[in-house]
C-alpha cells in the first residue's frame, strides 16, 4: 500500500503539494532501528555463550592437569597449599549444608507468609506488610553479611558456646531470611492466580478458612509455590557474600552446621582476592568451581521453568 | 439426625474453628518475623555505625587506622560506576526490550532470546564476575579499572532492566499504537512518539530499581579487583577502583571491632543511597499510575 501511495510522486519529480510526511529520513530509520534494536537484544545471547565459552575452555585446561575422577570424587580440596589436592566434595558438601539450612528457614516462612498474605491478611495490612518484605529483598547481600556476623553469629553462640565465629548455621539462617521475600511473593503470586469462584465454592460448602488455603488454594498453586521453591535452592547456592564473610574459609567435609565450612562461592572470592598468577593450576580452580555452580543452578532453574510450566493448572 | 451424632458434630465444627485460629497465629508469626529481622537488621547496623557516621567518614580515604578511615574513594567510586553503568545499561537494555515488544516476530529465534534471558537473570553473580574477569579484565585487556567493573555490572542488570522495561511497554494500550498508525506515522515513529514517551515511567522505574541493585553488588566487582586500598580518586576509567561494598567487605574482614564499626557507618551510607534510589523509582510509579 505504501509504496503504491509514494511511488507515483517521487517518480513525477516535483510534487508541488508534500503530501508524503514519511520523508526519506524516516524510511531509513525504518530500516536501521531494527537491526540496532535486533543487535541489543542479541547481546544477550552473546552473553551467554561468553560465559559458557570462558568456563568450557578454561576449565577443559584444568583437567588437562587434574583428573575429572578427582575432582568430582575427592574428599580433600586443598588447592592453594602443599600437598595439593583438588577435591571438589567438600566444597560441595559446604554449599549444600548452606543451602539446606537456608531451605528450611525460607519455605516454611515463606509458604506461611504467602498464604497468610494471599488468603487472610486484609488490604491494609498487605499494603504495610509487601513493601517491607520488597525492602528485605533488596537490601545487598554485603549487608546481610554483617547481619550474620554480629547479632546472629553471638546470638548462636550464646546457645552453643563452642561455636566457632565462622559456622554454617548463621550464614545458613541469613541467606535463609534473604530468600524469604523470594519465596513468598513468586508463591502469593502462584495463589493470587486461582480463581476466586474455587474459594467460594469450598465456603459455600462450609470450609474454613484454613481448609481453603491448605485444601483448595496451595494444591491449586502447587507447581507455582514448588517452582518459587526450587528457585529459592538455587538463588542459596549461588549466594556469595553472606557465606564469604560468615562461614569461613576452612572447606571440609562435615555434617555439623556449627562448624566453620566453605561453599564453592566463597572459594572463588577467596581465590581472586589473592595474587593468583594467571594461567595457573589454582587460577584454573576458579573456573572448574564456576563451572560446577554454573551447571547447578543452570539446572535447577530449568528444572523450577519446567514444573511451573508442566504442572499447571488450567482454570 | 438423632442427638449424640449433632453433638459430635458440634465438636467438630468446634475444633475445625480452633485449628483455623492456631493456623491463623502461625501465619501471622511465620509473616512477622520477615518484618522482625529486617528490623533486627536497621537497628543492629544503626547501633554499631552511629557513632562513625560523621562527615569524616566522607572526607577521608581509607587508612590503617580505623580512627582515621573514611570511604570518600569508595563513594566516588560507586558514582563513578553508576555514571558508566546507567546510559550503557538503559540503552541496551530498553533497546532489547523494544526489539521483543515491538519488532520481534513470533518465531524461534524470539522464544529463545527470551528463554536466554530469563536463564540470565538466574546465574549467580559470582559467574559474571568471572566473565568479567576472562573478557573485559584479560581478553580485551582493560585490566582492573573502572571501565571493566561497569561492563561487567552492565552485563549483569541487563535482564533485570529488560524484563521491567518489557512489561513497562506491555502496558501500553494497543489504541494508541493503531491510532499512531491511522494517523500514517511509521513504525519506529509510532514507537519512539507514541509508545515510548508512554511506557518510560515504568521503564525508569525499572531501570533505577536494577541500578539500585547494582549499587549494592559485591561479588563480580571482588573478582574483578575492584582494591580495598584505594586513596585516590579514578581520574579516567581506566585507573583502578573501590566501590562502597568492597570497601565495607574489607573492613568486616578485619578482627579489629573498630573496623565493624566503620563497616556498619558504611553500611548506613549504601543503605541511604539505595533508600533514595528506590524513593525516585516510587515517586516514578505513582506518576505513571496517575496518568493511566
Amino acid at each position: 500500500m505504501r509504496s503504491e501511495v509514494t511511488q507515483p510522486m517521487k517518480a513525477s519529480g516535483k510534487s508541488p503539494i508534500k503530501l508524503d510526511f514519511r520523508n526519506e529520513k524516516s524510511h531509513l530509520l525504518d530500516k536501521i532501528v531494527p537491526i540496532l534494536l535486533f543487535l541489543c537484544a542479541a547481546l544477550s545471547i552473546l552473553t551467554t555463550i561468553g560465559i559458557v565459552f570462558t568456563l568450557i575452555t578454561e576449565t577443559f585446561q584444568f583437567f588437562q592437569k587434574v583428573s575429572i575422577m578427582d575432582y568430582l570424587f575427592g574428599t580433600k580440596w586443598s588447592p592453594l597449599i602443599d600437598p595439593k589436592s583438588f577435591g571438589v566434595l567438600p566444597l560441595l558438601s559446604g554449599t549444600f549444608m548452606i543451602t539446606i539450612i537456608a531451605c528450611i528457614v525460607a519455605i516454611p516462612l515463606g509458604l506461611a507468609s504467602a498464604i497468610y498474605l494471599s488468603e487472610y491478611a486484609h488490604k491494609r495490612v498487605r499494603k504495610i506488610i509487601k513493601p517491607i518484605l520488597e525492602v528485605l529483598a533488596g537490601v545487598p547481600t554485603i549487608v546481610y553479611g554483617y547481619f550474620a556476623l554480629s547479632l546472629i553469629t553471638p546470638l548462636i553462640r550464646g546457645i552453643f558456646p563452642d561455636t566457632g565465629v565462622f559456622n554454617a548455621l548463621s550464614a545458613g539462617i541469613v541467606v535463609g531470611i534473604m530468600i524469604i521475600p523470594m519465596v513468598c511473593s513468586l508463591s502469593e503470586d502462584a495463589m493470587s492466580a486461582v480463581p476466586r469462584s474455587l474459594r467460594d465454592g469450598a465456603y459455600a460448602l462450609g470450609a474454613t478458612r484454613f481448609e481453603v488455603a491448605l485444601k483448595i488454594v496451595v494444591p491449586a498453586a502447587l507447581s507455582g509455590i514448588v517452582a518459587s521453591a526450587v528457585l529459592a535452592f538455587s538463588r542459596a547456592i549461588g549466594e556469595t557474600m553472606i557465606v564469604t564473610v560468615a562461614a569461613g574459609a576452612t572447606p571440609k567435609l562435615t555434617a555439623d552446621p556449627l562448624e566453620s565450612i566453605q561453599t564453592m562461592t566463597a572459594y572463588i572470592v577467596q581465590v581472586s582476592m589473592g595474587d593468583t598468577p594467571h594461567g595457573s593450576i589454582e587460577y584454573g580452580t576458579i573456573f572448574a568451581v564456576g563451572m560446577t555452580l554454573f551447571i547447578i543452578t543452570f539446572l535447577l532453574n530449568i528444572l523450577a521453568q519446567y514444573v511451573a510450566r508442566r504442572f499447571r493448572e488450567e482454570y | 439426625m438423632s442427638l449424640l451424632e449433632e453433638d459430635t458434630g458440634r465438636k467438630q465444627i468446634a475444633q475445625r474453628r480452633r485449628i483455623d485460629f492456631i493456623l491463623h497465629i502461625l501465619f501471622v508469626v511465620s509473616t512477622a518475623i520477615g518484618v522482625v529481622a529486617l528490623m533486627a537488621l536497621i537497628i543492629d547496623i544503626v547501633l554499631d555505625g552511629f557513632m562513625r557516621f560523621a562527615p569524616d567518614l566522607f572526607t577521608n580515604y581509607p587508612s590503617r587506622r580505623a580512627s582515621q578511615a573514611g570511604m570518600k574513594s569508595a563513594i566516588v567510586g560507586s558514582l563513578y560506576m553508576l555514571l558508566i553503568m546507567a546510559p550503557l545499561s538503559f540503552i541496551l537494555g530498553v533497546g532489547a526490550a523494544i526489539f521483543l515488544e515491538e519488532y520481534a516476530k513470533k518465531n524461534r529465534l524470539t522464544r529463545l532470546i527470551q528463554l536466554n534471558i530469563s536463564t540470565l537473570a538466574g546465574v549467580p553473580s559470582i559467574v559474571y564476575g568471572i566473565l568479567g574477569l576472562t573478557l573485559f579484565v584479560r581478553g580485551l585487556a582493560l585490566e582492573r579499572s573502572l571501565l571493566s567493573g561497569a561492563l561487567t555490572m552492565t552485563l549483569l542488570v541487563l535482564p533485570i532492566i529488560i524484563v521491567a522495561a518489557q512489561e513497562a511497554i506491555r502496558a501500553v494500550p494497543k489504541a494508541r499504537r493503531d491510532a499512531s498508525f491511522a494517523l500514517g506515522a511509521t513504525k519506529w515513529q509510532t514507537v519512539s512518539r507514541s509508545v515510548m514517551p508512554s511506557a518510560l515511567p515504568g521503564v525508569m522505574t525499572g531501570v533505577i530499581l536494577a541500578l539500585s541493585r547494582a549499587i549494592g553488588e559485591t561479588a563480580p566487582l571482588v573478582m574483578i579487583g575492584g582494591l580495598t586500598y584505594v586513596a585516590f580518586l579514578p581520574e579516567s576509567i581506566m585507573d583502578s577502583f573501590t566501590v562502597m561494598p568492597i570497601q565495607i567487605y574489607n573492613w568486616i574482614s578485619r578482627p579489629n571491632e573498630a573496623f565493624h564499626e566503620l563497616a556498619a557507618a558504611g553500611i548506613i551510607v549504601l543503605l541511604i543511597m539505595l533508600l533514595l534510589m528506590n524513593f525516585a523509582a516510587i515517586l516514578l510509579r505513582n506518576k505513571y499510575q496517575k496518568n493511566v
